[in-house]
């Protein structure tokens, strides 16, 4: 055999896949310092007062973020009573229900939502709630949350029901229960692990969302004041932090990155515990 | 415990006629619910579109080619938005492509068993990072990064190109684009490593039985075999930088102009929208900016369509069908 083409594609074969080290060397790489880096900034600007105050004016020291934290979850509570249940039917439907034609369609417009820009969300939100109202509201950002949320939670439970064996759906048939209770007391509980992913999936999801809120949630000075009013919420206070000039807001703004990719963090490791244990 | 049914069967008789009609509604009560997902699509098309009516009928066409945005005048022109969007795309799928292929490559052929589900746990952790905190690292770390060294640099080296001039700002299309690559990296990854593990083993073993290395045996046996789920998978990528709104606002500097330099300021179609639209006076200049978000929605709904059907194919493949 030619020597010289023999150690040319040794070669080749040696320094291409050393660059797919490289390559996943570099996606990890970039995890570790854009979390360590966030969590490292924000440890050292997070206190007390961060969870006990409101926002005060530029120029004065402290400060915190209660209203925007309360605001978050308010948030997301309310955008998960309207997705979950949404989600979770359409995944029944899509799991035990539908012919293979509607799933189809319903499951790729599931997938175009999922794929929609959040921004067109927000629009979208201010269009059919907002300007009708005439206010900025948390409900109307709650909506535009769960708009976000469903598609998540839809496909999520689809796959979960699907993967209960056909054996227990046909030994419920057998003690003579109908469709309908085989679903809700067989089905959805045996796929519940599955099911309770997706939704915290969901929640990890809309809980950092910036985009929608901008022009619904809008923010406010002065906490909570009714879900038909302007509220406040960690992730659009980040962003406004972030781009002023002052020193402290900056701060306040790597405290609240640090809360909020602390959550999101938990959640994720939390969620890939339960599909671990439930693999094994 | 038999006997104890028997003796229901009365009561039972009565809740199974009750429930006979669960079983015709319930399934009807579900479909009413998945049609939900699909009156959601088909209504933001709607309002969209309605809503854009009365800037779509002052321009017409010209608004894809004016690059005027003036609010005092009401003269409005998606050019550099579009071109902005465009412009970042490409520089976050010239960086994010082959360094998302090279980690799949890695999560499938290369890495030891033990790291395969660690690693992609933590590339995947990557996406469930939020936009809004990328664009605050962005911000104060990446920003000034790409100021000196990386902009100077090219400045100094490749300034004959008209792409690299101008004074380094360090926030512009660069900076957008690298943000955005960082972004799309774990969803290119993720699909991709999906299309790859759906290649059949039998590919790659008759490959290396005949002499070939692990080189290529990737790029001879497996990557032409799912070439559309990889092919898919960049689109996906295209998709999500396209429609990526906080991390970009915040790094893009946000000045409307069509510029060849990377270095400079821009805008893009969610940014211009993410900035304005809550200040914009009604009538026309809201619908200017609803009609941008009527063509992000256009444009990356066809970029969905395109990825999905050419995953879907690799995965029908993999189902042999």
């Amino acid at each position: 055999m030619n020597e010289r083409g023999y150690l040319r594609r040794k070669w080749t074969n040696k320094i291409i896949l050393g660059l797919c080290y490289t390559a996943a060397g570099i996606a990890i790489a970039l995890l570790l310092i854009i979390l360590g880096y966030t969590l490292f900034k924000g440890v050292g600007s997070i206190n007390l007062d961060f969870f006990t105050q409101g926002a005060k004016p530029p120029g004065e020291v402290g400060g915190g973020m209660r209203n925007e934290i309360l605001g978050t979850l308010i948030l997301v509570a309310l955008g998960s009573v309207i997705a979950i249940p949404i989600g979770l039917m359409a995944g029944i439907y899509l799991s035990e229900f539908g012919n293979s034609k509607v799933n189809a369609t319903i499951r790729f417009t599931a997938d175009i939502l999922a794929g929609m820009p959040s921004i067109v969300v927000g629009v979208f939100a201010y269009a059919i709630i907002v300007r009708p109202l005439q206010s900025y509201s948390a409900w109307s950002a709650g909506i535009a949350l769960a708009m976000i949320m469903i598609p998540v939670v839809a496909r999520t439970a689809e796959e979960a029901m699907k993967l209960v064996p056909n054996t227990m759906r046909e030994a419920a048939l057998a003690l003579g229960i109908t469709r309908w209770r085989s679903v809700v007391s067989v089905i959805v509980p045996g796929a519940l692990t599955g099911i309770v992913t997706g939704i915290m999936l969901g929640v990890a999801r809309i809980a950092g969302e910036t985009a929608p809120l901008l022009f619904t949630a809008f923010g406010s000075y002065f906490g909570y004041k009714g879900l038909n009013q302007p509220i406040g919420a960690l992730p659009l206070q980040i962003y406004k932090y972030a781009l002023s000039p002052y020193k402290d807001w900056q701060q306040q703004a790597w405290a609240g990155a640090f809360l909020l990719i602390l959550m999101v963090l938990v959640i994720s490791i939390v969620v890939r515990w339960i599909s671990r244990r439930k693999t094994r | 415990m038999v006997q104890a049914k028997v003796v229901q069967t009365g009561i039972l008789k009565r809740w199974r006629h009750w429930t006979g009609a669960g079983d015709k509604t319930f399934p009807k009560l579900t479909l009413v619910f998945a049609l939900v997902i699909v009156a959601l699509l088909v209504g933001t098309i709607i309002v969209l579109g309605i809503e854009a009516v009365p800037a779509i009928r002052k321009f017409g066409l010209s608004f894809f080619t004016s690059t005027n945005w003036n609010a005092v005048t009401e003269q409005f022109g998606a050019l550099p938005a579009i071109y902005g969007t465009l412009v970042s795309a490409l520089i976050a799928l010239i960086i994010a492509v082959p360094i998302s292929l090279g980690a799949a490559i890695f999560l499938v052929e290369l890495a030891p068993n033990w790291m395969r589900a660690p690693s992609s746990f933590l590339i995947e952790m990557l996406a469930s990072i939020p936009s809004v905190i990328i664009g605050l690292w962005g911000l104060f770390v990446l920003v000034p990064f790409i100021r000196s060294p990386i902009e100077s640099w090219l400045g100094g080296h490749l300034g004959f190109l008209p792409l690299f001039q101008g004074p380094p700002f360090g926030v512009g299309f660069l900076s957008a684009g690298v943000i955005l690559a960082i972004m799309i990296i774990p969803i290119i990854t993720a699909v991709s490593r999906d299309a790859m593990q759906a290649v059949p083993d039998t590919q790659r073993e008759a490959m290396l039985s005949l002499g070939a290395t692990r080189w290529e045996t990737i790029s001879k046996a497996v990557i032409p075999y799912c070439r559309s789920g990889l092919v898919g998978a960049v689109i996906l990528g295209l998709g999500r930088a396209l429609g990526e709104t906080m991390a970009v606002t915040m790094v893009i500097g946000n000045s409307y102009n069509l510029t060849d330099s990377l270095f400079s300021p821009g805008a893009t179609i969610a940014s211009k929208i993410a900035l304005e639209f809550s200040e914009a006076s009604p009538g026309v200049p809201v619908a200017a900016l609803v009609e941008l978000a009527l063509v992000l929605f256009a444009v990356t709904f066809i970029v969905n369509v395109v990825a999905r059907v050419l995953v879907w194919r690799m995965t029908a493949l993999k189902a042999g069908k």
